[in-house]
């Protein structure tokens, strides 16, 4: 370890903070499209006559059995076939990222709306509310509450999932960090570094998170 | 005697195959305070929430205040607003203080102005004794002191009836006489209530009538004096010789 050379990634930087802005515009592309995504699911799950409940099941169920992997190549090389031009890897990859985590924001807005006790509905109603007015002020507030954490938490998988945007070819942090370590042949700094921006941000977040619960937990 | 403020006639109810109400018929006058009990299970609560439209019947008829609950025209949210109900489990909203727990309907069902919700609010609270605590959340106050709160929300809709769900089977033993005492209160107003509850004493000293249900069906429709001193059926007997014992 004595030749451990910090001067290679501070000469990388520059470079590094370029694969980290795409990491971080997938990441947030992602989010927001997928919670979009999974709020509509979530509502056709609960609210929509037959057979859209079934089908945004069928969706939901069938998303979260692939490998992650998997879903970017098929975006990758089968869309291109089917549309017959090619799509691009930034936008492949984005449209794999967020259908793939509207899958499993669906399911956490679906558990946090029906994770609120029926009663609360049914009191709610029983003042004279209207369905949607129950919903809204009653209901929906405490869904977000139990919700927020866990879309935030399953945020931070996806922040470290954008790394396998390497396979198709994108220079996230993590693809360009390996580009260096081949360059200048060290792989030990840069893998390091790489591990440690991982460890700071997701620590970061979750504790944000953690704060987050335990306000909404009075 | 005047009308009756909530009718019920042979009303019928089915989870699916089960049959949860059998041919259910009773009268409530403007006024008057019915107890309903029973064994558990014997379809009680589900009675009750269906004079609110809470629950769904198949058959009958229940009118509140001469409309009918049944009738798919009926605004049920707007026949809501005027029958107040107790819940066992309180149900109050856990996200919002005791004071907001009853300002909301009075604020957006009414459309009363904040301000005017808010004292509303503040009013009711302070008739349930629980002043001090109307800017505390559900989760800091005692099983008590939440179905006070829960009490004065149904109230702040000014309702024209009552009903209560079991309102007490869910608290210490200590607590039960400060909920109890509140609907005391009520009834020495006037207020016309009908009550599913298994304290006997509550349901002597206050209840006009006795409702007793057995396996979805009514067996006795009674006053409350007569109902005590000879049940008519067997079963109230066993039912009485079992809750009066302990």
């Amino acid at each position: 370890m004595s030749d451990f050379d910090f001067g290679v990634i501070l000469r990388a930087l520059p470079f590094l903070w370029q694969g980290m802005q795409l990491t971080l515009l997938i990441t947030a592309l992602a989010m927001a499209g997928g919670i979009l995504l999974g709020t509509a699911l979530a509502m056709a799950r609960l609210w929509a006559p037959p057979p859209f409940p079934q089908l945004a099941a069928g969706y939901v169920n069938l998303l979260r059995s692939m490998p992650l992997i998997l879903v970017v190549f098929w975006f990758y090389f089968l869309v291109p076939l089917m549309v017959g031009r090619p799509v691009g890897a930034f936008p492949s990859a984005l449209i794999a990222f967020t259908m793939f985590e509207g899958a499993y924001y669906c399911e956490i807005i679906r558990a946090g709306i029906q994770g609120v006790a029926r009663g609360q509905l049914a009191a709610a109603q029983a003042t004279g509310l209207t369905y949607l007015a129950a919903m809204r002020y009653v209901v929906l507030p405490q869904a977000f509450r139990a919700m927020v954490p866990v879309l935030l938490t399953q945020s931070i998988i996806l922040f470290q999932d954008t790394s396998l945007v390497y396979v198709v070819g994108l220079h996230d942090f993590l693809t360009a960090a390996t580009v260096v370590a081949g360059r200048d042949g060290r792989v030990v700094e840069l893998y390091a570094f790489v591990a440690v921006v991982y460890l700071v941000l997701c620590v970061a977040a979750s504790l944000g998170v953690r704060r987050l619960q335990l306000r909404f937990g009075k | 005697m005047t009308a009756p403020m909530i009718t019920i006639e042979h009303v019928d109810k089915f989870y699916g195959k089960h049959h949860v109400l059998k041919d259910c018929s009773t009268q409530v006058a403007k006024g008057e305070v019915v107890v309903v009990c029973g064994p558990s299970g014997s379809g009680k609560s589900t009675l009750i929430k269906c004079v609110n439209g809470l629950e769904p019947f198949q058959r009958g008829k229940i009118m509140v205040d001469g409309v009918s609950v049944g009738d798919r025209k009926t605004n049920l949210p707007r026949l809501r607003a005027r029958i107040g109900m107790v819940f066992q489990l309180f149900e109050l909203y856990p996200h919002m203080s005791a004071l907001d727990n009853v300002r909301l309907a009075p604020e957006k069902v009414l459309g009363l102005p904040h301000a005017a919700a808010e004292a509303r609010a503040m009013a009711l609270l302070t008739r349930v004794g629980l002043a001090e605590h109307a800017r505390k959340y559900p989760s800091q106050l005692s099983g008590g002191q939440q179905q006070r709160v829960a009490i004065a929300r149904a109230l702040a809709m000014d309702p024209i009836a009552m009903l209560f769900d079991e309102p007490t089977s869910a608290l210490d033993p200590e607590v039960i006489n400060e909920v109890l005492d509140v609907m005391v209160g009520l009834a020495a107003e006037g207020m016309t209530m009908i009550v599913v509850t298994h304290e006997m004493g509550f349901a002597r000293k206050v209840a006009d009538r006795i409702v007793f249900m057995d396996g979805g069906t009514i067996l006795e429709d009674r006053p409350t004096n007569a109902f005590f001193a000879t049940p008519a059926t067997e079963r109230a007997r066993q039912f009485l010789s079992k809750i009066l014992t302990h």
